[in-house]
């Protein structure tokens, strides 16, 4: 019986330490700042006012959906008119007032070639460009794409619930998560 | 507590556990485990031969379509521009092509077009750039006599590998444009735009 429990306490120490993890990796996501889109649509489109940098928490919205994407990457360009569909749906369908932002992050990617995939994909919400990797290396260096979607509908500590890496397989399941976690 | 009531308590624990999303994702199947890593390696291991307003030295290699691809094709009709990449299956090589692969209009913008080289033979080449999608440019081949059109660009290194380099050549067949990144490296595209559009001018 002793044993049992020892397994018991083993396994509850694997499920809380992979939170903190977790912790580590929302830790990671609000601790990067950007900078704030010159064109005045982009900026309010997230809610913003005024220059500067801002964090994912200032983002005016409940939930932010972001991708670390390349113009190199072939993944990349292939999901790229999925997520636009994606983000019209989202910006048609509100619910109660709740708002969900979408971002793009080009990891070694220029302003130049941000703005080419831009242009290319037709991408309609903000796109950063991350030229020397910093902000890749701080989300963790991940193979792109790769989706984080966080909860922030508290502007003091959000929360991440999406961290994967590849296509996003089903995106009206996504999107049922993400209401979902926002009106809790 | 019996055997029972233990899993019972196991289950419940990972069901709630908030941990249980984070674990239960995974990679895509586009990300199989399929580049070979090298690590860093010597920036530049080799000195151009040729230089902006020489003739380009002439070559034909085969294309992994089944062609036989060469500068004179495009003489008089087109400006080239010359991507070499080092090697197959390589991180920053598996990228560039694929990012080429929306420049089209781009390059036809300055009536231009674009042909990839490595050092790599053709079954190599195929199944590397099949993953790629369907790429747009022709890639060639200089695995035999081996590195031969990378020498005579003065871009292939000590190990057999060619360097990542870019060259323009114009519709009279002169070099227009030389650049050998850092092997590490990809080129910024802004820099290949800036000297096509000095070119069409």
């Amino acid at each position: 019986m002793r044993y049992l429990w020892l397994l018991l306490t083993g396994v509850m120490v694997v499920l809380f330490i992979v939170p903190a993890y977790a912790d580590t990796t929302a830790h990671a996501l609000f601790g990067i700042r950007l900078p704030a889109p010159d064109d005045d649509s982009q900026k309010s489109a997230l809610g913003l006012t005024g220059t500067g940098s801002f964090s994912i928490l200032d983002i005016g919205a409940d939930a932010v959906v972001v991708e670390i994407f390349s113009m190199y990457c072939p993944h990349c360009q292939r999901e790229a008119p999925l997520l636009n569909a994606f983000y019209e749906t989202i910006r048609k369908e509100s619910r109660a007032g709740r708002k969900i932002a979408v971002i793009g992050i080009g990891a070694g990617n220029s302003k130049y070639e941000v703005e080419f995939f831009r242009k290319k994909f037709d991408v309609p919400f903000p796109l950063f460009s991350d030229i020397d990797y910093s902000l890749h290396k701080a989300l963790g260096g991940h193979k792109t794409p790769h989706f984080f979607v966080a909860d922030i509908t508290d502007d003091s500590a959000g929360s991440v619930f999406y961290d994967k890496t590849g296509a996003i397989e089903d995106y009206d399941a996504l999107l049922k998560r993400i209401w979902k976690e926002i009106s809790r | 507590m019996n055997v029972k009531v233990f899993a019972f308590l196991v289950v419940v624990c990972f069901v709630f556990s908030p941990a249980t999303s984070l674990v239960m994702g995974g990679e895509s199947a586009a990300y199989r485990e399929n580049i070979y890593n090298p690590g860093e390696l010597k920036p530049v291991d080799s000195e151009l031969k040729v230089k902006p307003g020489d003739p380009a030295p002439d070559f034909e290699l085969p294309s992994v379509a089944g062609q036989r691809i060469g500068l004179e094709d495009f003489k008089g009709r087109k400006n080239v521009v010359i991507s070499f990449v080092p090697a197959a299956w390589t991180p920053v090589c598996s990228d560039q092509w694929p990012g080429y692969n929306i420049l089209q209009s781009l390059f036809d913008e300055h009536d231009a077009v674009l042909i990839g080289i490595t050092v790599d033979n053709v079954p190599t080449l195929y199944s590397w750039t099949k993953q790629m999608g369907d790429l747009w440019f022709p890639v060639l081949s200089d695995f035999w006599p081996h590195g031969k059109t990378a020498d005579a660009f003065g871009v292939l290194r000590s190990d057999g590998l060619s360097e990542r380099a870019l060259f323009i050549i114009d519709k009279k067949g002169v070099v227009q444009y030389t650049h050998v990144s850092n092997i590490n490296v990809r080129p910024r595209l802004e820099d290949l735009v800036s000297a096509l559009e000095k070119i069409s001018r």
